[in-house]
């Protein structure tokens, strides 16, 4: 578990932190990559959204040429725990890249943690051994990484994506990890925080990743301890406390154990009112029901705006009664998301369609099938 | 030689109200009233009283009060008068002590020592009078497997569950505890609000078939009434393993409550005591609970969910943990505070735990082993109010079950005297005269109108904790913080003290 030197304050997962937040995303759907300079305006124009305690980007698509090996980025306390973790990196995976990663000195961005990046692969005899599957052995190792190594955290750990973050203004932290210039995807999400107290952890600020799901999220959910105390009911560890990180393993959990797909899954993380239901077709409404009664702990309630990420795509749910903000735009083959209009039109003025999700509505958006992953 | 115990209340008459009109004297089935003739007033003997109210509630010009004695012992902190009385009635008597309803003693109620959350600025609190606000639950099995059809369309393949429009529902009271008249008000209620009554112990009156999709009928040591058509009829049906008023021990019906009707419905003699076995003899040990529970899904070709119900006790959370994994869709669990038609009083007063401290364990232990999605939990033993209702749900509960508080809404005053079979409220009779008292049409409305308010309430704690569906409260503890309660108290519990940060 990697923490910052604040004395005092309480941590992440010592402590629930109320945030508001903004979220921004946009994908090319023809798998065009482009720098991460468009997002950072996006995020920057909604900067009094933010209170300059976190922020942060995942980008899809940026490692093409590591791209069937896991990239892990890590933040560490000191070069202690960074021996610490390579032993335990090497004891259960091949790294076949590994370097600290390239940073620009930002005013603002301060108590900067040593940060690492690895391309890496299970040693395929652990793996064996572990009589797990490939994506939860990388999972299990995380979690033990972040669970049991004093000053280590893998803040992510997904293939042909990375996630950057850290305390202060998200565009900052853009410009701190030069996604400007180094990096170039077919999608990203962005987030600014403003918690109402904060440890100024750097693995609070957001996206929470785990594997090549990342979520951004603005909202304060109000089912948190029945999510949480759910979810933990499968082997997911709520360690952060944070509403971000309980969303993550709810989704996780319904698409890799349930096999539930996107749609589905906003049916039951924001399902109709059972009155919108009866109102619908014997199909959807037979669907709807179905899972609400079979999901019922897993109902997201309270103000939320997501935007959910992963290998081929992004989609934005906003809470049943639409408590947060959340706009979807769409020009040729790009798409936006962000949490107030002037976060898409500050970077694409002119748009084919602008609109606002209903409650509940998932809006997914993926590459096109011409379109490279 | 009956030594004379004093009476604990006495009526006062106020004399220059009563007009002598004969209300109480007709009212009264313990004969307290009567009209002195050479006096030409109404005079009452307090020592046949038992403070049921009646009298109180129906004199028309609101002459009479009952007041507590204050004819009293030598004060002795360490010997009640209670305790002494009780003493001189069993000298006296040589009997086992009986009582009715909930354990009524001094011990602490958990639901008064916590306090629920609500929204301030960072999240909104939600508006039930402008916005949807949810309380329909699914009570059954949730460990669902997806299948899916030839178009990958979602099939459902849950177990039999049991919608409620609200989480509440009538706990089991049985037709020879409580009277027609009662049961005909739970049912008809129960029918209205897309809610639940349960048979208790004494099977399901014929008239009463026609309710049967609202009805959950038991299956207890004694079978009264058990029957295929019985078992056929019922929404639901509960195997009653214990009861939160007199753990380890079964039911107890006096012979004079056991009219006609009651003994038919029952299947056992007219006027002798019905009194169920202690275990059910066909179940000794957990294994032997899932032969009982799959015998009645043959039965009923598991299209109707299994209800197990059993007593708080010291154990509850292993003992829950073995119904969950026997086949039970659904988990009662009855507090020692939980009311009852007779129970022996050193039982009722001795025995068992709080509902709460049982709720929270259960809930935590059938987490702990990845369980809690095989069964629901249901959970009774005093739930005085809608508060308590949210509280049991963020503790961990699916739904609650009410006993006590829908009897007072059909006039029930807690005199706690049930077992004497003279009910002057037409509740827990079988008398002709003073059933008649209570009428169906007027009872089931009074239940609708608690359980509508209860809603009412439930949703506005809902909506001010930022909540608009009642499965996002279910166990959700941190809405929920303890006041004045110790650390063994509030790790039990699984809540923080009031206080502390989320």
């Amino acid at each position: 578990m990697f923490k910052s030197n604040l004395g005092e304050a309480p941590f992440e997962g010592e402590v629930k932190i109320p945030s508001g937040c903004a979220v921004s995303a946009i994908i090319d759907r023809s798998g065009k990559t482009f720098t991460g300079e468009k997002i950072i305006r996006s995020i920057a124009t909604m900067h009094d959204r933010s209170n300059g305690l976190g922020g942060g980007f995942a980008g899809y698509g940026i490692y093409p040429d590591y791209k069937d090996y896991y990239a892990f980025h890590l933040f560490y306390n000191g070069f202690t725990s960074r021996k610490e973790t390579e032993d335990y990196l090497n004891k259960h995976f091949e790294i076949v890249y590994s370097s600290e990663m390239k940073t620009r000195k930002v005013k603002g961005i301060i108590n900067v943690p040593i940060i690492y990046r690895y391309f890496l692969y299970p040693l395929s005899k652990k793996l064996n051994n572990s009589l797990m599957d490939e994506e939860q052995y990388v999972v299990k190792c995380v979690n033990q990484i972040n669970a049991q190594i004093e000053g280590a955290f893998v803040f992510s750990s997904g293939k042909n994506m990375g996630i950057f973050k850290g305390v202060g203004y998200p565009e900052d932290i853009g410009k701190f990890y030069l996604l400007d210039e180094e990096y170039k995807g077919y999608a990203w999400t962005a987030h600014g925080r403003y918690p109402t107290n904060t440890p100024g952890w750097w693995g609070g600020a957001h996206p929470f990743g785990l594997l090549d799901y990342s979520i951004v999220h603005n909202g304060e959910i109000s089912s948190y301890d029945a999510n949480r105390r759910y979810i933990e009911m499968y082997g997911y560890k709520c360690s952060l406390q944070t509403d971000t990180e309980v969303i993550t393993y709810v989704i996780d959990y319904l698409i890799r154990v349930k096999k539930l797909t996107l749609r589905e899954i906003a049916k039951v993380i924001s399902a109709s009112f059972w009155s919108t239901i009866e109102e619908k077709s014997e199909d959807e409404k037979r669907e709807e029901t179905f899972l609400r009664k079979a999901f019922p702990s897993l109902l997201i309630n309270g103000p939320f705006s997501i935007i959910f990420g992963y290998n081929g795509g992004v989609m934005a749910l906003n809470d049943r009664l639409k408590l947060r903000s959340m706009v979807c735009a769409e020009k040729g083959e790009l798409a936006y998301i962000s949490s107030e209009e002037c976060g898409i039109r500050v970077i694409e003025p002119e748009l084919d369609k602008i609109y606002s999700p209903a409650g509940g509505e998932p809006v997914i958006y993926t590459l096109n099938e011409g379109g490279k992953e | 030689m009956d030594t004379f115990i004093p009476a604990g209340y006495e009526v006062v008459r106020d004399a220059e109200r009563c007009t002598g009109c004969g209300v109480c004297e007709r009212q009264c089935a313990n004969g307290v009233h009567k009209f002195d003739k050479s006096t030409g007033k109404m005079i009452a003997d307090s020592n046949k009283c038992v403070n049921c109210h009646r009298c109180v509630c129906m004199c028309p010009t609101h002459a009479l009060k009952i007041v507590k004695s204050d004819d009293t012992y030598r004060l002795n902190a360490n010997w009640s008068a209670q305790t002494m009385n009780e003493v001189y009635r069993q000298a006296n008597s040589g009997g086992v002590l009986l009582s009715s309803m909930g354990n009524p003693n001094d011990y602490p109620v958990y639901f008064n020592k916590i306090l629920l959350n609500a929204s301030q600025v960072t999240n909104p609190p939600i508006d039930p009078l402008r916005e949807p606000m949810e309380t329909a639950v699914y009570l059954g099995k949730k460990d669902v497997e997806i299948k899916r059809d030839s178009q990958g369309r979602l099939i459902d393949t849950l177990a039999p569950q049991l919608k409620l429009s609200t989480p509440i529902m009538f706990s089991a009271m049985s037709y020879g505890s409580i009277s027609y008249n009662a049961h005909e008000s739970l049912a008809r209620a129960a029918e209205e609000l897309g809610i639940y009554y349960n048979t208790g112990e004494g099977g399901l009156h014929k008239d009463f078939y026609k309710y049967g999709k609202n009805t959950i009928v038991q299956v207890a040591s004694g079978r009264f009434g058990v029957h295929a058509e019985y078992l056929e009829t019922a929404a639901a049906i509960e195997i009653k393993m214990g009861q939160g008023a007199k753990p380890g021990i079964g039911g107890h019906l006096p012979g004079m409550k056991i009219s006609d009707d009651v003994s038919k419905t029952r299947m056992i003699p007219k006027g002798v005591d019905a009194i169920s076995p202690a275990p059910h003899h066909d179940i000794y040990s957990i294994e032997d609970l899932r032969q009982l529970i799959y015998t009645i899904k043959e039965a009923t070709g598991y299209k109707k969910p299994i209800i197990v119900k059993i007593a708080a006790v010291h154990n509850v959370a292993a003992i829950a943990s073995g119904v969950a994994r026997s086949g039970a869709d659904i988990i009662a669990i009855d507090g020692f505070r939980g009311g009852t038609g007779a129970a022996p009083t050193r039982i009722r007063d001795n025995v068992g735990i709080p509902i709460e401290l049982a709720l929270a364990r259960v809930d935590e232990r059938l987490r702990d082993e990845g369980i809690r999605d095989s069964v629901s939990v249901v959970v009774a033993g005093s739930v005085h109010s809608s508060a308590d209702v949210v509280k049991a749900v963020a503790l961990g509960a699916d739904a609650c079950y009410i006993g006590t508080a829908a009897l007072l809404a059909l006039g029930c005053h807690l005199c706690r005297n049930c077992h004497t079979g003279k009910c002057n409220w037409g509740i827990a009779t079988q008398r002709a005269d003073l059933v008649k008292r209570l009428n169906p049409d007027l009872g089931y409305k009074r239940l609708v109108n608690l359980i509508t308010a209860w809603t009412h309430e439930i949703k506005e704690m809902m909506g001010g904790m930022g909540i608009n569906s009642i499965e996002a409260l279910r166990g959700n503890r941190l809405m929920l913080r303890g006041v004045g309660l110790n650390e063994t108290e509030l790790k039990v519990l699984g809540i923080r003290h009031a206080g502390e940060d989320m």
